[in-house]
């Protein structure tokens, strides 16, 4: 896949304080990253970085390959950005709100009426667009706020914790458009909220005291096998479990519960048909998945501990 | 840039701020004309007697546009106090630094949009004594003078009012500060020696209101709104470094 974007080494000083601390990434076309880190990470700085409204102290910002510090309205014109509070001007319509918005990326102008019906439809705004959004709720404020950032369709969105605000059921719809949004443009977005990363993102990143401490494909994090867990009326003796094809260590639980350690290229099939073969009788038998939420806890509070 | 300039316009018409402002100078400076106008009215018996006595141009024109040079100082920081200092605590400036536009235009659409309003508060005030022009012969050459001099410290007073918007996230600490700077720079030639008299905004604007249109004097109000925006551009452009 095309590479959108990469981060390369970036860091960033506020003042004394090293917010960001040698953040790399990249993003393919067509890819839902998803950033996560606990509150002060260092994710609204990173995305500020890479959205052009704050210039890093060290390290290089390349779109499409075009380096941000060189080329700075050629890039910015392939992102959209929803800053953590959305940029909206409260005594404006939400039509003249996104015409700006539009105008202000470089939208031409017969194409502006289009963009503008586009960006209402995908945010589900069709019929909000002579109110002021001063008046508009949360939710629809927040819906306003993507609308700005798709308006032009860049290349790369970038967004700062999208659903912060909003009720379960404007949560649901604004995760849906963002799926959506992921098969044609990359996306980037920021949360503390962990289901939300699951049911969206292809690949997530998480970042703790300003260091980028894991990256992977989620469907990886789903399909690795972290071991099983077992459950036996007439358990053998536990060398004879130890002797079982592809398992590295067996620890008791009590009750006929073991958890099993396993090789990479164990299968659960083979071990269910040998404890079924030596009359062992096999009540449960329970893949043990690292999820997300695991990951996570691991990785920003053992730092936090260490 | 042109986006930028009739987004602020739009939000400054749209608020009653702009409004007031207007209504507000149009009463001050209408009575002040027709005091100014009794007055002459009273003495012109006597003024025709004399040779080489100031006609209505002198005694009317010039006191109201000295004026109303003071009053714009009191009503353009107010104006232009919001322009960034809105946008940070709005937090809609990164909306504007991460779009594909430069530093230098956005501070110059910002600043256009302001001029478009100081332009139309100064038009209202040239309508006073052009309006005399109905009743009897002003000196053409004198009022154009004042006019130009009127719209340049007016100017300069929206670029200052900018660059100190740009500083703090609290319009009405712009609008105070922009009110010590102009102040200062008013009646800095209180002050004698050499070099602070020659910083008086004041002085400058009454050489163009005695008709004395000096090239230098025009350099400095134009040096004094370089100055401001390019103060601005370089303001804006730290904020993205640090945040």
């Amino acid at each position: 896949m095309e590479t959108l974007l990469e981060l390369r080494d970036i860091h960033h000083w506020y003042g004394g304080f090293h917010a960001v601390d040698g953040v790399s990434l990249n993003l393919a076309q067509g890819e839902v990253l998803g950033l996560l880190g606990p509150n002060g990470a260092g994710k609204s700085t990173t995305m500020r970085i890479l959205s052009g409204a704050l210039v890093p102290t060290g390290g290089r910002v390349l779109i499409q390959g075009l380096d941000m510090a060189r080329q700075p309205l050629q890039t910015r014109r392939l992102l959209g950005y929803l800053p953590e509070q959305p940029p909206l001007y409260p005594n404006l319509t939400v039509d003249e709100y996104l015409t700006f918005a539009a105008r202000l990326r470089g939208v031409p102008r017969r194409q502006r009426h289009g963009a503008l019906a586009t960006a209402k439809e995908q945010c589900g705004l069709q019929d909000h667009g002579r109110r002021l959004i001063g008046h508009l709720s949360k939710g629809y404020q927040q819906r306003v706020g993507i609308a700005q950032a798709l308006i032009h369709r860049p290349a790369l969105v970038v967004l700062d914790e999208p659903t912060s605000g909003l009720d379960p059921n404007q949560i649901r719809e604004i995760r849906d458009l963002i799926r959506g949004l992921g098969e044609d443009h990359g996306v980037l977005l920021s949360t503390h909220i962990l289901p939300e990363v699951e049911m969206v993102c292809d690949r997530v990143c998480i970042m703790d005291r300003g260091r980028l401490v894991f990256s992977d494909r989620l469907d990886r994090l789903r399909g690795r096998n972290d071991g099983l867990l077992i459950q036996l009326q007439q358990p053998p003796p536990l060398e004879q479990l130890q002797q079982l094809p592809g398992v590295a260590g067996v620890e008791p639980l009590g009750e006929g519960r073991f958890q099993l350690t396993l090789d990479e290229d164990a299968d659960s099939a083979v071990i269910a048909e040998r404890s079924v073969r030596n009359g062992w009788i096999l009540r449960e038998l329970m893949p043990r998945r690292r999820n997300l939420e695991q990951v996570f806890v691991d990785l920003t509070s053992g730092a936090r501990a260490a | 840039m042109l986006a930028i300039a009739l987004k602020d316009l739009r939000g400054l018409f749209l608020s009653p701020l702009a409004w007031g402002l207007m209504a507000v100078m149009q009463l001050l400076l209408a009575w002040l004309f027709l005091v100014q106008l009794e007055g002459f009215l009273e003495l012109q018996p006597r003024l025709a007697a004399m040779a080489g006595s100031p006609g209505v141009t002198g005694l009317v024109v010039v006191p109201l546009l000295d004026s109303a040079a003071v009053v714009l100082m009191l009503l353009v920081p107010l104006l232009g106090m919001g322009a960034f200092s809105r946008e940070y605590s709005a937090g809609t400036l990164d909306l504007l630094l991460s779009s594909p536009v430069s530093i230098p235009r956005l501070v110059l659409g910002k600043y256009l949009a302001l001029l478009t309003v100081i332009g139309l508060l100064w038009l209202l005030t040239a309508l006073m004594p052009l309006s005399l022009l109905l009743g009897t012969r002003l000196d053409l050459g004198r009022l154009a003078a004042g006019l130009l001099g009127l719209g340049l410290a007016a100017a300069a007073y929206g670029a200052v009012a900018l660059f100190f918007s740009s500083l703090t996230r609290q319009p009405a600490v712009a609008a105070v500060a922009s009110y010590g700077l102009l102040l200062l720079l008013w009646l800095i030639d209180l002050a004698g020696g050499d070099l602070l008299p020659r910083l008086a905004l004041g002085a400058r604007y009454r050489h163009l209101l005695e008709g004395l249109v000096l090239s230098g004097d025009l350099i400095y109000f134009l040096l004094l709104i370089l100055a401001a925006l390019l103060l601005t551009m370089r303001r804006l452009g730290d904020r993205r470094l640090q945040g």
